[in-house]
C-alpha cells in the first residue's frame, strides 16, 4: 500500500519597509508591497491552484486528498487583500478532503527561543483555522520543518496532537527510508511524518530542469516511482511550497497539467490511495523510533539552521528581537504585541542570510532587499523604534 | 605602455592601478617599457625624488627593484591626470619660480592662454614618446588615459602596431556634464584610433559606448586588483581612542562628492554623538567643504588633513572605523578594496566600478545623505554587521588580485594581435 500524502505550506511573511534609523513612526510594514505582491501571488498560485485541486476533489469523489499549513500572517493579508483566494479555501475546506494543519500563527522560530510564546502561537493559529475553516488541526509542523526530540516531546505534552512532520533527512534515517510512519524518542503517543525529499523535490525544484535527466516529468514517470514504493513503505510524504505551483515552477512549464493528471494516474495501481497527514498517523503504526538530538530543517543542503541563524547578523537580530519578549508583553498593548510577532517570522532572518551571497546565488525569492546587509540594518532600525515604543519613551517626532 | 603617474608620484587612482598592473605583468613574464611624463616638483610627491632631470627632452631610465619585466622611460613634462587648465598654469608658474631660485614673486605670466598649452604638451609628449620609441622593441602599444592617448596613436602610427587605450576614468566622471570639449576630443579620438578599448568596469564601459560612440564588441572589461601591503599592527600606530572615526578618503573634488560626506556627518551626529569624521586628501573643493562643515555647525567634528603619503594613509585606515565613498561618479575607485584590505568596512556609492565586484559593502546612492547617515550609524552603532563587512569585505578584496586583471590583458594582447 502506498498512501500518497499532499501537503502545502502557503505562506507570505508582512514585508517591512525601508526603515531609517530617522523614522520615528510606527508603522513598520509595506502595505503596498505586500498588497501587490500578495495578489501576485493569489494571480498566478493560489487562485488557479486551489481551483484545480478543487475540481479534482470533485472528480475523485472523496478519493483524492491533499492538507494546507496556512499562516496566520499569509490569512490577515488575504482577508484584507485578495479576499477571494478565502472562498476558494472555504470550498475547499466544505469539501471534507481537506485538512488543515497546525503551525506557528507567525511562522516563527519562536520554538528555539521561548516556549511559552510558542505554544501562543500555535494555540492563536489552532483557534484562527477553527473559526475560518471549523477544523481543529490535530497535525504540527513547525516553521521550515524545523524539528528535534525536544520539539516533538514539547508537542505531545500539549496533548492535542496525533502527528508531527518533518524532513526526511538522509542523516537521522541512516538506512531506513521516510515512506514509514515513525516514533519521535522520547514520544509514547505521537507519530512523526518524513517528507520524501527526493519526490518531493522532484516536483518542488527539478520539474522544469532541461539538464535533468528524467526532464520532462510526466504525470504517468511520476506515478510509476510512487508505485515503486509498494512493498517498501507505506506513505509517500509530498510537501511542498504552494507556490511552487505558478510562481517557482510557471504555469508554462506545464506543471498545472502536470497535477491535473497526476491523480488518475497513480489512482490507476491498486494499491495506491490519497490521505492526509491526519490520517495517515490513524491508519498506521509507527515501524521504529527516530532520534534527532540536534535541530534540523528542510532548507538548503545542509537542512540546518544556517539559513536563519548562520551569521553574525542573524544571530544578534534574533536574540535582540527575543530579549525583548517581557517587555512587549507587560506592555499589554496589542498593537506593539503583534508588531513584536510579527517581526518574528522567520523570513526576516533569510533575508540576512549570506550564505551563497557571494555566487550571486542569493535566497532572493521575493527578497524586498538588495543586500542582507540592508536587511539587517532595516531590522534593527524597525526594532530600535518598537523597543522605544515599549518604554513609553517616544522619540520626538522628526517633521 | 604609456602612463602619466607611477608611485611614488602619484595624486589619484591611476598611478597605484599602472603600478598593480605592470608588476602583476611582470610576475607573468610580459614585458613592459613603462613611458612615463615626470615633473620635477611635485607637491604631492612627499617621498625623495628619485631622479632630477637635467635636459628637458631626455628620456631616462629608472629601475624599480621590485618590478620585474619592468623598464621605466621618463620625459620631462608637467602633466598631470587630473589637471584642469588652471591648475596647469599654477604648476608652471610654479617650475618657473623654483627655477628662479624660489623667489616668490618670480616671474609675471600673465594674459595666455593655458589651455593651449595643454594641449601642445600632450602633443609635445606626443612627439618624444614616438622618438623614444623608435629605440623600443615592442609588440603592442597600451595608453593609459587621455594624456597618452594622442602619444599612444603616434608611437601606434610609427610603429604599426596595434594600440590599446586603457580608461581609467572619464571626462565625465571628472567633470560631469561640463566637460572640456579639448579633453573630450583627446578620449574620443584615441578610443576610436585604438584597436580595443579597456574599461575599468562595466559602469565605464556603458560610458564609453554611450558617450564616445565606440562599438561595444570593442571593448572589454578588466577589473582592478588590490596590492597588498601585508600585515600592520594597531601597537605601530600607538592609537587609542574613545571616539569612532568615519573616513573619507580620496581628492577632494566635485566628483568625488564631499558635501555629501559632510550633509550625512551631519545627520549622524543628530543621533550619536561620540564621532569624528576625517577628510583626507587634497583637492579644487577642499577650502570649499571646510566652509561647508563650519557653516553646518560640525567644524569640530570634522578634520582635515590634506594629502596624505602612502605610509600616513595607511596609518589613517588603522584608526578608521569606516570608510564612506559617496562618489558622484567612480569609473572603478580602488581606494576601498585598500581600505578592506586594511580591515576598514565600506560604504560606498552605487555610482562606482568598484560596486560591480564587491558584494560585501553597504551600498548607497550618493544623493542619499539620509540613507548614507542610516548606514553609517547602523555600522558604529551594531558590532555584528561591522565585523561582518570588515571580514567578509577583507576576504573579498583580497580574492581581487592584479595577477588576474594582468591575465585579462593578456589575453585581450593575444586577441588583438591575432585579428592584427
Amino acid at each position: 500500500m502506498a498512501s500518497v500524502c499532499f501537503y502545502f505550506q502557503v505562506h507570505q511573511p508582512v514585508r517591512l519597509r525601508h526603515y531609517t534609523v530617522f523614522d520615528q513612526n510606527d508603522q513598520y510594514f509595506d502595505d503596498y508591497k505586500n498588497a501587490s505582491i500578495c495578489r501576485k501571488v493569489a494571480n498566478k498560485c493560489y487562485l488557479p491552484a486551489n481551483r484545480l485541486l478543487l475540481d479534482i476533489i470533485r472528480r475523485f469523489e472523496g478519493r483524492f486528498k491533499v492538507a494546507y499549513s496556512i499562516t496566520g500572517v499569509l490569512l490577515e493579508q488575504l482577508l484584507s487583500f485578495s479576499p477571494e483566494v478565502m472562498s476558494t479555501f472555504d470550498a475547499l475546506a466544505e469539501t471534507g478532503c481537506v485538512e488543515f494543519l497546525a503551525e506557528t500563527y507567525y511562522h516563527s522560530l519562536s520554538f528555539l527561543y521561548s516556549h511559552d510564546e510558542f505554544v501562543e502561537q500555535v494555540n492563536k493559529h489552532i483557534d484562527t483555522i477553527d473559526y475560518l475553516f471549523g477544523q481543529r488541526s490535530r497535525v504540527f509542523r513547525n516553521t521550515e520543518l524545523i524539528y528535534n526530540n525536544d520539539l516533538a516531546a514539547l508537542i505531545e505534552s500539549m496533548g492535542r496532537f496525533d502527528a508531527i512532520m518533518t524532513e526526511g533527512a538522509d542523516h537521522i534515517l541512516g538506512l531506513r527510508n521516510p515512506n514509514f510512519v515513525y516514533r519521535p524518542k522520547g514520544c509514547s503517543k505521537l507519530k512523526l511524518l518524513l517528507k520524501n525529499y527526493s519526490l518531493s523535490d522532484d516536483i518542488a525544484f527539478r520539474f522544469s530542469n532541461r539538464d535533468w535527466v528524467e526532464w520532462p516529468l510526466t504525470a504517468d514517470k511520476f506515478a510509476r516511482w510512487i508505485s515503486d514504493v509498494n512493498g517498501n513503505g507505506n506513505v509517500v510524504n509530498l510537501f511542498l511550497d504552494y507556490e511552487t505551483f505558478g510562481e517557482h515552477q510557471w504555469k508554462d512549464t506545464g506543471i498545472f497539467d502536470f497535477m491535473r493528471h497526476l491523480p488518475e494516474k497513480i489512482l490507476r495501481h491498486p494499491d495506491n490511495d490519497f490521505k492526509t497527514p491526519g490520517e495517515i498517523a490513524q491508519c498506521y503504526e509507527p515501524v521504529d523510533t527516530i532520534d534527532v538530538p540536534h535541530l534540523i530543517s528542510w532548507a538548503d543542503t545542509e537542512r540546518d539552521l544556517s539559513a536563519w541563524l548562520g551569521n553574525a547578523m542573524q544571530s544578534n537580530a534574533i536574540h535582540e528581537l527575543y530579549r525583548l519578549e517581557k517587555k512587549i508583553k507587560k506592555t499589554g498593548d496589542e498593537r506593539i504585541i503583534a508588531d513584536w510577532r510579527k517581526l518574528q517570522a522567520s523570513d526576516h532572518f533569510y533575508y540576512m542570510c549570506t550564505k551563497y551571497f557571494a555566487d550571486g546565488d542569493v535566497h532572493k525569492y521575493f527578497n524586498p532587499y538588495d543586500s542582507p546587509y540592508d536587511s539587517y540594518i532595516n531590522f534593527m532600525n524597525v526594532l530600535d523604534n518598537l523597543h522605544n515604543r515599549c518604554s513609553g519613551r517616544r522619540a520626538a517626532l522628526s517633521v | 605602455m604609456l602612463g602619466w603617474e607611477f608611485p611614488p608620484f602619484i595624486s589619484g587612482g591611476l598611478g597605484t592601478a599602472c603600478y598593480g598592473l605592470t608588476k602583476a605583468m611582470g610576475q607573468l613574464g610580459i614585458k613592459v617599457t613603462f613611458v612615463l611624463p615626470r615633473m620635477v616638483e611635485s607637491k604631492y610627491a612627499t617621498h625623495v625624488n628619485l631622479l632630477t632631470p637635467d635636459s628637458q627632452m631626455s628620456a631616462e631610465t629608472v629601475e624599480f627593484g621590485e618590478l620585474k619585466n619592468v623598464s621605466f622611460r621618463t620625459i620631462n613634462s608637467p602633466l598631470q591626470p587630473y589637471s584642469t587648465p588652471g591648475v596647469y598654469q599654477q604648476r608652471i608658474e610654479e617650475n618657473l619660480r623654483q627655477k628662479h631660485g624660489g623667489s616668490a614673486t618670480g616671474t609675471v605670466i600673465g594674459g595666455i592662454d593655458y589651455s593651449s598649452n595643454m594641449y601642445a604638451e600632450v602633443q609635445r609628449y606626443a612627439a618624444v614618446a614616438a622618438r623614444l620609441a623608435e629605440n623600443e622593441q615592442f609588440d603592442i602599444v597600451h595608453a593609459h588615459d587621455w594624456m597618452t592617448y594622442p602619444a599612444g596613436a603616434a608611437v601606434a602610427a610609427m610603429s604599426g602596431k596595434p594600440l590599446i587605450v586603457h580608461v581609467h576614468s572619464t571626462e565625465f566622471d571628472r567633470s560631469g556634464e561640463h566637460v572640456n570639449q579639448m579633453i573630450y576630443d583627446i578620449e574620443r579620438e584615441g578610443m576610436h584610433r585604438a584597436d580595443r578599448v579597456i574599461a575599468v568596469s562595466y559602469f565605464t564601459r556603458n560610458t564609453i559606448i554611450s558617450r564616445y560612440g565606440i562599438s561595444g564588441e570593442k571593448v572589454e572589461v578588466v577589473h582592478n586588483g588590490v596590492e597588498s601591503n601585508g600585515n600592520w599592527s594597531l601597537a605601530e600606530t600607538g592609537i587609542k581612542k574613545d571616539e569612532k572615526i568615519v573616513l573619507f578618503l580620496g581628492r577632494i573634488t566635485m566628483q568625488k562628492g564631499p558635501e555629501y560626506f559632510l550633509q550625512a556627518a551631519k545627520k549622524v551626529l543628530e543621533v550619536m554623538d561620540n564621532v569624528k569624521f576625517v577628510m583626507a586628501g587634497a583637492g579644487d573643493l577642499m577650502h570649499r567643504s571646510v566652509e561647508m562643515a563650519a557653516e553646518l555647525g560640525i567644524g569640530h567634528k570634522v578634520l582635515f588633513t590634506g594629502f596624505l603619503c602612502s605610509e600616513d594613509v595607511r596609518k589613517i585606515y588603522k584608526m578608521a572605523d569606516l570608510y564612506v565613498m559617496p562618489s558622484v561618479s567612480e569609473p572603478f575607485g580602488i581606494a576601498p578594496l585598500e581600505a578592506l584590505e586594511n580591515d576598514v568596512p565600506v560604504i560606498i556609492s552605487k555610482q562606482s566600478g568598484v560596486s560591480e565586484v564587491l558584494k560585501h559593502a553597504l551600498k548607497v546612492d550618493f544623493w542619499d545623505v539620509n540613507e548614507i547617515a542610516n548606514k553609517v550609524i547602523a555600522v558604529l552603532k551594531h558590532p555584528p554587521l561591522e565585523v561582518m563587512l570588515r571580514n567578509y569585505g577583507g576576504f573579498e578584496a583580497r580574492k581581487l588580485r592584479w595577477k588576474d586583471s594582468a591575465r585579462k590583458c593578456a589575453k585581450i594582447y593575444e586577441e588583438t594581435l591575432v585579428a592584427v
